[in-house]
């Protein structure tokens, strides 16, 4: 028995996620007496991955061929259940990334496992072994009891703490038997923007709705977020009218964001909008009208105008950095 | 081109979520029950596809007599045909396992389901069905061409996109900008009660997990609010109160 994790990467670096998965992987092993080991998958050096170890890993296997540079889900899956039959591991841990998302349920049919997406809780600790999700998009929680023998847990990015358990660790390189139709999709592209933070794994999103009157004026919005190191959103109005692209719409027909702060301006807070920001650690919302509905799921409100409010914060963020440095 | 589109039976959007005292059930008192957002969107293009290069949609559904409703506004938005597996749907795995018996030997080019149900948000079906059935799948696609037997997929990543090709038959979930959703006109309503809608009876899946309890979150506390025209005072709560900053 042991706990496998999933060691993401994004161009050769390890994802703050993976870290994640790997804290959180370490917890569940310490509490099942065992050991907690990775595997990654991609070009990822060696010193990188050893990384892993200052968070509990105690092997890590690495697969480094140039036919598995590119996320292929279903040769993914078939690489990570043969590491994990290889290691006796009946817990694999990994992030509900994009990519995590695509590949565990593949996963869970090859190991006839138990899969819990998106968990923001440890295992309990009293046979059950259940671990707490999100539900209605955000308006609920449930608490899944896996009781099949293996069991897969993506773990809700931004949602466990990153902790140090460091030991020693050995990188072993790994060779999995893979199939050619596994192989059937191809990557032919991928567009990413380099300098910009990525929304579902935002520790701060700056996030703007239909009050600012027009995707012109999201200069401010997109400098505030600069200024905090913050992803940008917005609510469903703005993206259906093209205003922003899709991918920055926050709530329940669009992604649901934990983070550790969510600054909401000019957004009236709809329930469908609110069941996607719920489990943000903190809100702060700005809103002209003071019985928009969003002040009552804030921690931190200013009545007033974006366009009046937003430059002021923006000076007062400058001034704190400046005297913070 | 035969597609293939699984829709769920979900609450609409608005809806307040309560459940019952058992705490392990939804409540489905007054809750008016919508085609799941994703769904449609999945529906939509699979229409704009067949429409274009000839072809037929049958939509699948796992429920009891109670989302027939929800089936036929399917087939009014312009499914060719409809089947219902008469069960309650447990959870994706076992969902997933009732769709892939009953499409394994029907031929579907695509088989298209929304990026995740807006009640569960397992977003686990498409990939579970690809498992099950041998085929690719590729999850949360924004852009989805067909074109002479090779689809062009746009998959989300973190902070962008990835451009992915596949020969069909394939499986994909649907995300926003796959299409617009569309809305059923008179003669779509009229047709939708005469389309076919075949049930079929279910097949045993093994209960792997179960949900043993739901629970509401805690609210927030009472919003502090700062005045407008002193916004360093809300930075600093920032910092040194919310320790966020």
């Amino acid at each position: 028995m042991s706990v496998l994790i999933y060691a993401e990467n994004s161009k050769g670096k390890l994802k703050k996620s993976s870290f994640e998965a790997a804290s959180y992987a370490y917890s569940v092993a310490s509490m099942l007496n065992t050991d907690a080991y990775a595997i990654s998958i991609g070009e990822v050096s060696n010193e990188e991955l050893e990384k892993l170890a200052k968070y509990g890993i105690k092997k890590i296997l690495t697969v480094n061929t140039a036919q598995m540079h590119n996320f292929v889900n279903q040769a993914y899956a078939s690489v990570i259940a043969e590491a994990a039959k290889s290691l006796s591991s009946n817990v694999v841990v990994l992030s509900a990334t994009f990519s995590g998302k695509a590949l565990a349920p593949r996963l869970a049919v090859k190991l006839q496992a138990a899969y819990v997406d998106g968990a923001i809780s440890l295992p309990t600790n009293d046979g059950a072994f259940t671990v707490r999700k999100g539900a209605f998009s955000g308006k609920a929680f449930a608490d899944v009891s896996m009781s099949a023998v293996n069991k897969i847990i993506a773990i809700n990015p931004n949602s466990f703490p990153i902790a140090e358990n460091s030991q020693p660790a050995v990188v072993e390189a790994f060779a999995p038997t893979v199939k050619d139709t596994d192989f059937r999709t191809i990557v032919k592209e991928i567009i990413q923007a380099a300098d910009k933070v990525s929304l579902p794994e935002a520790e701060i999103v700056v996030s703007a709705g239909r009050g600012l009157k027009g995707p012109e004026n999201w200069g401010m919005i997109e400098e505030l977020a600069d200024l905090l190191g913050a992803a940008t959103a917005c609510s469903k109005p703005v993206s259906d009218a093209h205003w922003r692209p899709h991918s920055e719409h926050v709530g329940q027909t669009g992604i649901a964001v934990s983070p550790n702060l969510y600054i909401a301006i000019g957004i009236s807070g709809a329930i469908q909008h609110l069941a996607g920001v719920s489990s943000s650690k903190v809100i702060v919302v700005i809103n002209k009208d003071p019985e928009a509905p969003f002040f009552k799921a804030a921690d931190y409100g200013i009545v007033g105008d974006a366009f009046d409010v937003v430059p002021k914060l923006i000076e007062a963020v400058k001034e704190f950095k400046a005297t913070h440095a | 081109m035969k597609v293939l589109v699984c829709i769920s039976n979900v609450p609409d959007t608005t809806t307040k979520i309560n459940f019952n005292d058992d705490k392990t059930s939804f409540n489905t008192t007054g809750v008016q029950f919508i085609i799941n957002p994703y769904d449609e969107i999945a529906l939509t293009r699979a229409l704009e596809l067949t429409e274009a290069q000839g072809g037929t949609v049958t939509v699948i559904n796992i429920g009891d007599p109670s989302t027939d409703a929800t089936i036929r506004k399917a087939l009014a938005i312009g499914a060719t045909d409809a089947v219902r597996i008469n069960a309650i749907p447990r959870d994706a795995y076992f969902v997933a396992t009732q769709i892939a018996g009953y499409a394994k030997d029907q031929g579907f080019d695509l088989i298209l389901t929304g990026r995740e149900s807006i009640d569960y948000n397992g977003a686990q079906v498409a990939s579970l069905l690809g498992e099950m059935m041998d085929l690719p799948s590729i999850s949360i696609v924004k852009s989805l061409q067909i074109e002479g037997g090779t689809a062009t997929l746009e998959r989300e990543i973190e902070g962008g996109k990835e451009v992915i090709s596949c020969p069909l038959p394939l499986i994909a979930s649907a995300s926003e900008g796959m299409a617009e959703p569309r809305i059923p006109n008179m003669r779509g309503i009229m047709s939708a009660r005469t389309k076919p809608l075949t049930v079929v009876e279910p097949v045993e899946v093994p209960n792997l997990q179960n949900i043993i309890k739901f629970e509401k979150p805690e609210g927030r506390g009472q919003v502090k609010l700062v005045s407008a025209d002193e916004v360093n005072k809300l930075v600093d709560l920032l910092h040194s109160e919310a320790k966020t900053i």
